[in-house]
């Protein structure tokens, strides 16, 4: 019989489709795992709903998941649990190490433009808070592109959701 | 609340989603590229959450409902049916008169009694707050634009006529689901 511990293992080798550097895991989609007996439900929640990953980590999860010799029932539930804070500090170092900023932590009422204008966000590459907004959007729907003065960089911003 | 209403909203949804990606590769600035792409891909994917719920009340799948119904079943508003390519002012008045809606929208979904509803509209809302303040940027931008500020008053009324045929919407209905037609059955 499967564990639940298994479950979560198998689980945090299933690299970000975009982004690989990070696991399913690290990025804090998996709501719940639950075992009985052979049958593995797992409940899955998407980052952003337009996100092509989407499918592509629910197959990955079936698939490693069907691997343990268990049968899979990968739920996707698209409501308001995930959130950018659920991103694991591992995971945010993860990211930040490869070049994408962590986002920074959710605000009551939601994102601003003055903040989003703020120096309060770090180059992943000098660390200088000497940066700016380029575009609110990125080459995915989960990302900004900022400029950084500093070490004159562009670099991509992880918006917080 | 009925399959109908959530129809509504999906079609909103997808077919201003098809409408700002016709400015994919030829937006006046290369941010604006990337930023209508995006907000494209967006609201695309928000029209799939609600064509998936849409199609659980109705025993159907998410894609028949937004590719395998005939042009009079859509139920999109007049304002989103438009076709605005090159007119960058009317484009941005779009944009903002839609988002302006869509928040109060999405502000009473949140309130629904339907837990899947509520959920939805409260993760949807996240993702629309960049949209916001995207097209508030712009607004502050043209305020004082006459070509803009007339597009506004054109375009305002259209809001809220819904299901009225028009020649755009049928070539539209044709691009969008050509390739499904042309391929019964095919799935992907």
């Amino acid at each position: 019989m499967v564990t639940e511990q298994q479950v979560w293992d198998a689980l945090a080798e299933i690299p970000d489709p975009e982004i690989p550097v990070i696991s399913l895991v690290d990025l804090g989609v998996i709501r719940s795992v639950d075992v009985s007996r052979d049958q593995v439900r797992v409940e899955f929640t998407p980052t952003f709903l337009g996100c092509p990953a989407l499918e592509v980590m629910r197959d990955a999860m079936t698939e490693r998941i069907a691997a343990l010799g268990a049968e899979p029932d990968v739920q996707v539930i698209s409501d308001d649990s995930w959130s950018t804070d659920r991103i694991t500090s591992e995971g945010r170092e993860k990211l930040r190490a490869s070049g994408f900023a962590p986002p920074a932590p959710r605000e009551v009422g939601g994102p601003k433009l003055v903040q989003l204008q703020s120096n309060a966000f770090r180059c992943p590459y000098c660390g200088s808070q000497d940066t700016a907004l380029e575009n609110i959007f990125g080459p995915t729907p989960c990302r900004s592109v900022r400029y950084c003065r500093n070490c004159r960089q562009p670099f991509e911003q992880f918006k917080t959701l | 609340m009925n399959a109908q209403t959530l129809l509504e909203l999906a079609d909103d949804e997808l077919i201003l989603g098809w409408r700002n990606s016709e400015w994919t590769g030829i937006a006046p600035l290369l941010e604006e590229d990337v930023a209508f792409s995006s907000i494209a891909q967006n609201e695309i994917g928000h029209a799939r959450a609600w064509y998936e719920l849409a199609a659980r009340e109705l025993g159907t799948t998410a894609d028949e409902l937004a590719f395998d119904r005939q042009p009079d079943e859509y139920r999109c508003s007049r304002l989103v049916e438009l076709r605005l390519v090159p007119d960058w002012a009317a484009t941005i008045a779009r944009h903002y008169l839609y988002e302006t809606a869509d928040e109060e929208r999405i502000a009473a979904l949140k309130r629904s009694e339907v837990p899947e509803i509520a959920g939805l509209a409260a993760k949807i809302d996240r993702e629309e707050a960049y949209h916001r303040i995207h097209a508030q940027m712009w607004f502050d931008r043209l305020q004082d634009e006459p070509r803009f500020v007339a597009a506004l008053d054109e375009l305002r009324p259209l809001l809220d006529v819904r299901a009225e045929q028009t020649p755009q919407f049928a070539e539209l209905w044709e691009e969008m689901t050509m390739v499904r037609r042309s391929l019964a059955g095919a799935t992907w």
